[in-house]
């Protein structure tokens, strides 16, 4: 999933003090999961900004919707009816969502409510990390499953570094070591001779190296 | 004797000598006597001295430009280059650059991660891996060929080199990847500092099992201590660095004064016992802003003086 993290409220007041009439839009898939963006953590904000707004004695009203997903067209179309009636609208979803969402309300201006992180999983409840870094050339087959370029610090397609202590990176000793969890299971699948293998320079056009991407399905297409 | 490039150090080590080298790191301000003087303190004692490449990160003078300064003492200069601050076109620009100089040695590295720096805030590079440079200098030099795959005209003439580090983890990797280095083109491998002479000696057989010792020369690193805390902030700070508690405690068994002496003896014992292990052809000696003691090492560890092989 892709991972965020709520702003802290200073920030999101900062940008919305002035406005009258505010909606807040969550989401319903990704940020739901990580606890950033969905239908709980709209109604948190929203409580929030009403307290706030109460105190300094400014009459806004605030609304809350949580769309199934904010990177497709037939849900953002959901709130085309009503969109007009805000000043501003706070989006909990991911940037793609806050991109989508902006690109189809041309005229509202649109602020994103969380930091959009990394694609990860849950370790465990309320722990996330990193596993993908979206390369457009997946390597996972060459490195027993565990991506050298999202999880080592220095993206090292021939790690591990000089500086792998005990299975963690020499950054961070709370990190595990990316060649330290390679090799483990190289080992366990009776590969560690694979490790010998030089991996070859990396082709990074398929990475954001290469401009924004794309992906375009023929056989999928309307 | 063979030798594929004009390297002095290449020829010593080709001749069967012992090499000695060392290193300094350029200083942070554009004086270029932070290295002049440094380099002028030690020439005489070793072959050639390596150039750190912005080392821990922390931005000071270029490599490059500092292995000018030596050439133009008549030094010979090991331009270390990281893959951390530059793409494959500065990489390979860079290497043409310093060839441009007539360096003659590289020391294929992948660089400290930013984090320990002065600018921890920056970007990372890491378009290739130390392994990769290793093939890429080797591919410029061997096929005259830019990674592009475009002729290079007067292709550069490195001796190409490479770090190891026999304390890191997994230890059972390390004589692998020391293989795997080989594999990818190095020619010379300079180790980091050893003070755990066991360890290191169990590598060094790991390795001769592979008869590796045979393809490829392996300097081994020393790095005296300058006091008892020193000891102590290399055991406990240092990533990748094994030093064992009675060396720690032999530098705090004598007095403050003595600590520095104590040092260098603890260095050149270490030289002389590791002259003894089949497969080390050399020593590189890593004096961190002690540039002025590489002398007296060399000299007691009966290494100098240095045999003139031009």
């Amino acid at each position: 999933m892709i991972v965020a993290e709520k702003k802290p409220i200073e920030e999101i007041i900062a940008q919305v003090k002035d406005f009258k009439k505010i909606l807040i839009a969550g989401c319903n898939e990704c940020v739901t999961v990580c606890e950033a963006g969905g239908k709980k953590e709209v109604g948190i904000l929203a409580s929030a900004l009403r307290m706030y707004f109460l105190n300094e004695g400014k009459k806004v009203e605030i609304d809350e919707v949580t769309l199934e997903r904010q990177c497709d067209h037939e849900y953002l179309e959901e709130i085309r009816d009503r969109i007009d009636k805000y000043d501003a609208v706070i989006s909990l979803a991911c940037g793609v969502g806050v991109q989508f969402m902006a690109e189809k309300y041309f005229s509202t201006p649109l602020l994103p409510g969380v930091n959009t992180c990394f694609m990860g999983v849950a370790e465990e409840r309320g722990v996330w990390s990193e596993r993908c870094q979206a390369c457009g050339q997946c390597v996972l087959g060459e490195t027993a499953g565990i991506c050298p370029i999202s999880r080592c610090a220095k993206r090292l397609l021939n790690g591990p570094c000089g500086g792998s202590t005990k299975g963690k990176c020499e950054i961070n000793k709370d990190l595990d070591c990316a060649w330290q969890l390679i090799i483990d299971r190289l080992k366990e699948l009776g590969r560690l001779d694979d490790y010998e293998k030089i991996m070859p320079i990396k082709d990074w056009s398929t990475e954001r190296a290469g401009g924004p991407r794309k992906v375009v399905r023929e056989d999928v297409r309307l | 004797m063979k030798t594929k490039t004009p390297s002095k150090l290449e020829k010593m080590l080709a001749s069967g000598h012992m090499a000695v080298t060392s290193e300094c790191g350029p200083p942070r301000g554009s004086d270029p006597e932070g290295i002049t003087k440094k380099a002028e303190m030690i020439r005489n004692h070793v072959d050639a001295i390596n150039i750190t490449d912005n080392q821990t990160s922390v931005t000071r003078l270029c490599s490059l430009a500092s292995c000018i300064h030596l050439k133009m003492m008549g030094i010979e200069a090991t331009l270390q280059m990281v893959t951390r601050d530059r793409n494959r076109i500065a990489l390979q620009s860079d290497i043409l650059g310093a060839a441009s100089f007539d360096i003659y040695n590289i020391l294929c590295l992948s660089g400290d991660h930013q984090n320990f720096g002065d600018c921890p805030q920056g970007q990372n590079v890491f378009d290739i891996d130390s392994i990769q440079l290793i093939q890429t200098v080797r591919l410029m030099r061997d096929e005259g060929k830019f990674l592009g795959g475009d002729d290079i005209k007067r292709p550069p003439q490195m001796f190409v080199g490479a770090a190891a580090n026999p304390f890191a983890d997994p230890f059972e990797i390390r004589v692998p990847r020391l293989a795997k280095k080989i594999a990818a083109g190095v020619e010379f491998i300079q180790t980091q500092c050893i003070y755990n002479l066991d360890k290191f000696e169990l590598w060094m057989k790991q390795a001769r099992d592979r008869g590796l010792h045979e393809k490829v020369y392996i300097l081994a690193g020393v790095t005296p201590f300058k006091s008892a805390g020193m000891a102590k902030y290399m055991k406990n700070r240092v990533p990748g660095m094994d030093v064992p508690d009675d060396v720690v405690k032999r530098m705090s068994g004598v007095s403050k004064e003595k600590q520095a002496e104590e040092g260098i003896n603890i260095c050149v014992e270490s030289i002389q016992r590791l002259k003894e292990v089949e497969g080390v052809r050399g020593f590189h000696i890593m004096a961190i802003e002690w540039e002025d003691k590489v002398p007296e090492i060399v000299e007691r560890s009966g290494l100098y003086p240095r045999p003139d092989i031009s």
